[in-house]
Order: structure tokens, then C-alpha cells, then sequence
């Protein structure tokens, strides 16, 4: 990588800042290896979810839908609603980086939130953004995928799941993942408002759908906060 | 478990994320649609911790996996590491099943 002296400060941070966030997305990638290991999904399905599918909420939901019994349809369905956001994101990216029709080809699987929150910080600036988009991508595939297979390989030792708490482990984990988004009132209310709707569909509804059914909160406050 | 699934969700997954980088930037400019994409993974978030942590099949209960994820949430405030947070639910539900 070249450094020319106006761009050295923030190039050389910007490596750094972009293997720090891999790393740190490597522990959430040994838990889905864990987890998924668990759930009954074998080395490469696991492997394949976290190459191809590549966004970690919707591999987590894809995996704990399937594993408290809900339809391969309901599954499918929840982990592709998490991934709305990404279609979000990729509009941001051509924005941004305006990339050519070959590059828009594989920088949209690279396209996750971690990528396209670097990408915005250098937004004054495309080359830089480009490069902190490209970093941080690849930076985040390769640990990710890393710590996957390495999560998988140690969950193999595990004997009875049950008794090791695994079903807590996935309720803590999604609370990781949706605590940090709780930052404003819209996002506090939608959480609040899915919470109960889930609940009280649960009695009701065969597994999966609930959640699926909770996405109406997100309908119901942006509806709201149109008016 | 079945590969057509995971084949299935990993292609709508790309497909989403193509569209978004091939299209016009038009929706963007429509608020209500930018703010929807964003509440969304907050609202199937937080349906899938509530599911996981209180749901039994078709029953809503509080058993060991609430004071898990209780002790996650400790965790979590202070500022722990995903994998320790993660494993702190695990530890905390297990311990108190072999008590119990």
C-alpha cells in the first residue's frame, strides 16, 4: 500500500482500526461456530453460512430459528429480513465509493456494517473510504471465517449441550447484538413493542413465526414517526 | 440440516446487498424507508432474545436460562467481550440447572 505523506495519520489508523474490528468480530465468529456446531449443523454447511451468507445476525437467527424448531421457510425469512439493511448499506456504497459494475460485483458481499460504518468515516475523502471499506471487509472475512471454523472444532468436544447452557448463550448473544441499537427512543420502542409481540404470539403460533410477526413492531414506529 | 436452506438464504442474502449497490439511490431520499431498514434488525433482535430466553415451545417461562442471560447482561454492561458474555450465560444457566 502506497502512503503518501498528506494521507499517512489516518491510512496508517486506518489499517489498525480495521484489524482491531476483525479481531474483535472473531469472538462473536467462535461463538456461531460453537453454537451452529451444536445446533446439528455440520462443518461445511456452518463454514458455507459464514463465506457465502456472511452477516452475522442473520447467520445466528438462521441457525436458532432452525434449532428451536421453526419451518426452514421462517428461517429463511428472519435472517433475509436482518439483512434488509445491508441492500441499505450496498445504496450508501455506491454513494460513497462509486464503484464500477465489476467492482459492485464482490464489494457487495463485502458490504456488512462494520465495512460501511469505516467507509463512512472517511466520507470527505473516496480513496480513503474505499481503501477503510476494502480493509475493513476483508479484515472482518477472513476472521470471521477463521474463528468460525475454530468455534466449530471446540464445540466438538462438547457432549450434552443442554447442561452446558447453550440456549442462554444464544439469548446473551442476541442481546449483545441488539443492546447497542438501543441508543434512541424509536429504537427502544420498537424493541419493546416486538418483545411483546413475539411473547404473546408464542402460545399461539408454531416456532419461528412470532419473530417473523415481531417485524411489524419496526412497521408500526416508522409509520408513526412519518405522521 | 438441510443445504437447500442454507444455499437459499446465502444467495437472498448477496442478491439483497447487490441490489442495494446496483440501484438508483431514490429510496434513500424516501425517509420512511430508510428509517424502516434501520428499526427493523432492532425489532427482530430483540423478538429473538425475548423467543430465546422465555419461550418452551408454546409456553412463555422463566427457568434457568433468564438468570444466563441476566449474568450476560451484567457482563454486557461492563463492557465485556462478546465471547465473555456469551459464556457467562452459559456458565450461569448450567450451574444453576445442576443445583436445581
Amino acid at each position: 500500500m502506497s502512503t503518501n505523506g498528506l494521507y499517512q495519520g489516518p491510512a496508517k489508523s486506518l489499517v489498525r482500526d480495521s484489524i482491531s474490528i476483525g479481531l474483535a468480530t472473531g469472538t462473536y465468529g467462535i461463538s456461531f461456530g460453537a453454537i451452529a456446531s451444536v445446533a446439528g449443523f455440520s462443518f461445511w454447511q456452518t463454514q458455507t453460512l459464514s463465506l457465502l451468507l456472511f452477516s452475522g445476525a442473520s447467520q445466528f437467527a438462521y441457525v436458532s430459528v432452525l434449532a428451536a424448531g421453526g419451518s426452514i421457510g421462517s428461517a429463511i425469512a428472519t435472517a433475509a429480513l436482518l439483512g434488509i439493511r445491508n441492500g441499505l448499506y450496498g445504496m450508501r456504497i455506491a454513494q460513497l465509493l462509486k464503484p464500477t459494475i465489476r467492482q459492485k460485483i464482490w464489494f457487495a458481499q463485502l458490504t456488512i456494517d462494520e465495512s460501511t460504518a469505516m467507509a463512512n468515516r472517511f466520507d470527505s475523502n473516496q480513496e480513503l473510504s474505499k481503501r477503510a471499506f476494502l480493509a475493513t471487509g476483508i479484515s472482518v472475512f477472513i476472521f470471521w471465517n477463521f474463528a468460525t471454523a475454530i468455534g466449530f472444532v471446540l464445540a466438538q468436544s462438547i457432549t450434552a449441550p443442554e447442561v452446558i447452557g447453550l440456549d442462554a448463550a444464544i439469548g446473551a448473544g442476541f442481546f449483545a447484538l441488539v443492546a447497542p441499537r438501543l441508543t434512541t427512543t424509536n429504537h427502544r420502542l420498537t424493541a419493546a413493542f416486538a418483545v411483546l409481540i413475539a411473547l404473546s404470539l408464542t402460545p399461539v403460533l408454531p416456532a419461528g413465526l412470532p419473530i417473523l410477526l415481531a417485524a411489524s413492531a419496526a412497521v408500526i414506529i416508522a409509520f408513526g414517526n412519518k405522521q | 440440516m438441510s443445504w437447500f436452506g442454507i444455499l437459499a438464504i446465502s444467495s437472498i442474502a448477496y442478491f439483497t446487498k447487490l441490489t442495494g449497490i446496483l440501484i438508483p439511490q431514490r429510496i434513500l431520499e424516501k425517509p420512511y424507508f430508510a428509517n424502516l431498514a434501520v428499526l427493523l434488525p432492532t425489532a427482530l433482535l430483540a423478538a429473538l432474545t425475548a423467543v430465546q430466553v422465555f419461550a418452551k415451545q408454546n409456553d412463555v417461562v422463566v427457568d434457568a436460562r433468564f438468570a444466563g442471560v441476566l449474568a450476560g447482561v451484567i457482563a454486557y454492561k461492563l463492557k465485556a467481550p462478546f465471547i465473555v458474555i456469551v459464556i457467562t450465560a452459559a456458565v450461569v444457566a448450567a450451574i444453576l440447572r445442576a443445583i436445581i
